[in-house]
C-alpha cells in the first residue's frame, strides 16, 4: 500500500513505484477485469455514451482565480478595501494573509517574526491544510492561469511536431526548494521574490505593468518552446510549500479502481501525471485510492474522464453522508 | 501484470534509455545552475546602488528592511497622497519593496497615523524597532515629532522615533530666501501632479499643489510647508552689502519626510533630503 510517507516521496521527485500488496477487493476488480477485449471494449463504450465531455471544474476553477486576482484589483482602485495587498501578503477585511513561501523567506532572511507575521501565516496554513494545499496553485495563482493557456499552444506544436517535449528531473524543484530557502538564511534576502511569477504577476494585477513582467514572458516563451510547463513542474517553490500543506489536507481527488478503463487521458491532461500513476492498469493497491499531494486539484481529470473513475472527496465527509 | 508477487528485481536500463536519462539529469543541472545564478543576480542592483532609496517612515535600516519587506504594497494602498510606490525587478532583489521619491511626491504626514506602519505585515516598517535592529548614532528623533496640524489637539505628537533622512540645502547660491527673493504662483507649475494636506482647506483631504498658489515676499515655502514642528527655520543675515538675506536651517526635529523638497520652486530643488542620513553625520 502507498502511504502518505510514499506519496510525499513522490513528491519530491522519486518515481511511484509498483504495490506489492492488494487489497482483496482491489485484487479481485483487477482479475474482473481480465475479461475478453470485446467485453471490455463493450462496457467501456457503454460508459462513454453515459458521459458527457464537460469543462465545469475548469470552469469553476477560471471563475475563482479570475476573481480572487481582480478582487485585489479592485479593491486598490475602486477603494473597496475588502482584499488589500497583493498575493504575498494581504488583509481580507481586516485579517491578515500571508502567503505561505513568501512568509518562509522572510523568516529565513529577517530571522525574526512579529505577532501578525505569524497570525497571517498561520490562517494561511490552516487555510489551505483544508482546502488542498497546491490547490493555491490552480485555483489562485495568476501564473498557472497564463502558464495553462500557453501550454495549450505548446501541445498544439507538439501535436504538429514543430517541436519536443523536454522533460526535467521532477526532483529539481525538491533542490530549487532547498537552495532557495538556503540563499534566503545565509544571504537575508528574499532571493526567490525577485524572480517569482507569482508575485510579479500578482503586483502587476494591483500595482500597474511593471518591467519585471519581461521575465515572465520569457518564462512562457520557454513554457511553450522547450519544456511543457517546466516552472510549475521542475522549479516553483512555492508548488512545494503548498504540496506539503496538501499532504495533510481531507479535501483530494479520488480515484475509483472500478470505475477505470484505463485510456489514460487523464495523464495526458494532468500537470503532474506522476500522481496518477495508480490509474494505471494493475497499479491500484485499493479500491478507492487518494491521490497524491502534488495533485493541484486542478479538475482537469474529473472532467476528462470519462466514467467517473475520477472524483474530488473530502476524506471522511463521503462516509459520514 | 501478475509480477507483483515476486521481489522487484530491477532490470538495468536499455542503453537508449540510459541516455535520454543522462541527458535529462544533465538538463535539469543546467535548468538548477540557471535559475539560482539568475535569482542570485539581483544582487548586482543592491551592491551597485548609487543613490540610496528613500524608504517610508518607520522602515528599518536597508539590509534588514529588504530582507523582512514582503513586497505585497499594503503601504502604498493606505497613503493618502500615494507618496509610496515598488521597485521593479531592476532594483534586484529590491523588486517589490516600496520606496518614495519625495521631489515628486513627498510624504507629508496627512495620514497623521503613519498608516504605512500599521499596514505593514511583516515589521518592515514599525514603530518600535527590533531589539536586534541597529539604529545608527543621529537616526532617533530627540523627542517625539510634533505634528503641526495636530498642534491643538491632545496629543499632537506623531508616532515616530525615527527619522528616515535629514534635510540639507544642497544649492544655497539657488534659494530664493538666500538671494532675498519672494515667491508668487504656483509652487511648482501648474502641470505638477504632488499633492499635499492644507489645514486651512480640509484636514482630511490632501489637495494638488498646483491649485494653493503662492504668494511670499521672501520665499520661505520649505518652513511653513513643512509638516512638522520646528523642524526648520529661516535665519537672518545681513550681507556685506547690507542686504537682508535668509537661510534655511535645518533642525534635528527633521524627520526627513520630504516636503520641502517637493515644494521648493526653484528647478532643480535647492533643498533635497539626504535619504537615510542620520543627525550629524
Amino acid at each position: 500500500m502507498m502511504g502518505a510517507f510514499e506519496r510525499i516521496k513522490v513528491m519530491l521527485g522519486a518515481d511511484p513505484q509498483k504495490p506489492t500488496e492488494f487489497t482483496p477487493e482491489a485484487k479481485e476488480i483487477h482479475s474482473l477485469k481480465r475479461m475478453t477485449k470485446a467485453d471490455f471494449e463493450a462496457q467501456k463504450q457503454h460508459a462513454r455514451d453515459h458521459k458527457l465531455m464537460t469543462n465545469k471544474w475548469r470552469n469553476r476553477r477560471w471563475a475563482v482565480l479570475l476573481f480572487t486576482n481582480l478582487l485585489f484589483t479592485f479593491s486598490f482602485w475602486l477603494d473597496i478595501q475588502l482584499l488589500e495587498g497583493a498575493l504575498t501578503a494581504s488583509r481580507f477585511a481586516g485579517f491578515h494573509l500571508i502567503d505561505l513561501n513568501s512568509a518562509l523567506q522572510v523568516m529565513l532572511a529577517h530571522k525574526h517574526i512579529i505577532v501578525n507575521l505569524f497570525i497571517g501565516t498561520a490562517t494561511v496554513f490552516v487555510l489551505w491544510a483544508a482546502l488542498g494545499g497546491r490547490s493555491f496553485c490552480s485555483w489562485i495563482c495568476p501564473y498557472h492561469l497564463v502558464a495553462e493557456w500557453c501550454e495549450w499552444i505548446h501541445l498544439k506544436l507538439v501535436e504538429k511536431k514543430l517541436i519536443t517535449d523536454h522533460e526535467f528531473h521532477r526532483g529539481s524543484r525538491t533542490i530549487f526548494w532547498l537552495l532557495f530557502s538556503l540563499m534566503a538564511l545565509v544571504s537575508g534576502y528574499t532571493v526567490f521574490e525577485t524572480i517569482s511569477p507569482t508575485g510579479i504577476l500578482s503586483r502587476a494585477l494591483v500595482y500597474g505593468p511593471s518591467l519585471a513582467l519581461g521575465w515572465v514572458i520569457l518564462l512562457l516563451i520557454f513554457e511553450v518552446l522547450y519544456s511543457r510547463r517546466a516552472w510549475c513542474r521542475y522549479v516553483c517553490p512555492i508548488g512545494l510549500t503548498y504540496g506539503m500543506v496538501g499532504a495533510i489536507s481531507p479535501l483530494r481527488v479520488q480515484y475509483r479502481l472500478e470505475n477505470c478503463f484505463h485510456e489514460g487521458d487523464c495523464r495526458k491532461v494532468c500537470l503532474v501525471p506522476h500522481v496518477l500513476d495508480v490509474v494505471i492498469k494493475g497499479r491500484a493497491a485499493d479500491k478507492h485510492m487518494a491521490i497524491g499531494p502534488d495533485c493541484t486539484r486542478c479538475g482537469l481529470c474529473v472532467d476528462v474522464c470519462p466514467s467517473g473513475a475520477l472524483v474530488f472527496d473530502v476524506k471522511g465527509l463521503s462516509k459520514l453522508l | 501484470m501478475s509480477d507483483h508477487e515476486k521481489p522487484a528485481v530491477k532490470r538495468p536500463a536499455a542503453p537508449v534509455r540510459k541516455q535520454a536519462n543522462r541527458r535529462k539529469f544533465i538538463r535539469s543541472a543546467v535548468l538548477a545552475g540557471g535559475m539560482v545564478g539568475l535569482s542570485l543576480l539581483g544582487y548586482i542592483p543592491v551592491a551597485n546602488a548609487r543613490k540610496p532609496r528613500m524608504r517610508p517612515p518607520g522602515a528599518l535600516e536597508e539590509h534588514d528592511f529588504l530582507s523582512s519587506c514582503i513586497k505585497c504594497g499594503q503601504c502604498v494602498q493606505v497613503c493618502p497622497v500615494a507618496a509610496i510606490k515598488l521597485d521593479d525587478i531592476d532594483h534586484g532583489f529590491g523588486i517589490g519593496v516600496p520606496y518614495i521619491d519625495s521631489r515628486k511626491q513627498a510624504c507629508d504626514f496627512s495620514c497623521d497615523a503613519v498608516q504605512c506602519i500599521l499596514a505593514c505585515p511583516t515589521g518592515a516598517l514599525t514603530y518600535t524597532k527590533p531589539m536586534f535592529a541597529d539604529l545608527r548614532e543621529g537616526m532617533k528623533l530627540s523627542r517625539a515629532p510634533v505634528l503641526k496640524a495636530k498642534e491643538k489637539d491632545a496629543e499632537p505628537t506623531l508616532n515616530l522615533k525615527e527619522r528616515t533622512g535629514v534635510a540639507r540645502l544642497s544649492r544655497p547660491e539657488a534659494c530664493l530666501a538666500v538671494l532675498g527673493k519672494g515667491f508668487k504662483g504656483q509652487a511648482r507649475g501648474a502641470d505638477f501632479k504632488g499633492r499635499m494636506r492644507y489645514m486651512d482647506v480640509d484636514r482630511w483631504k490632501p489637495i494638488a499643489v498646483r491649485d494653493h498658489p503662492y504668494e511670499r515676499d521672501i520665499c520661505d515655502l520649505c518652513v511653513t510647508e513643512c509638516p512638522i514642528k520646528d523642524a526648520i527655520k529661516l535665519q537672518e543675515t545681513v550681507g556685506a552689502d547690507g542686504v537682508k538675506r535668509y537661510l534655511p536651517v535645518v533642525l534635528e526635529q527633521c524627520v526627513g519626510c520630504g516636503v520641502c523638497e517637493m515644494i521648493c520652486p526653484v528647478e532643480s530643488t535647492a533643498i533635497v533630503v539626504d535619504e537615510r542620513k542620520a543627525w550629524g553625520a
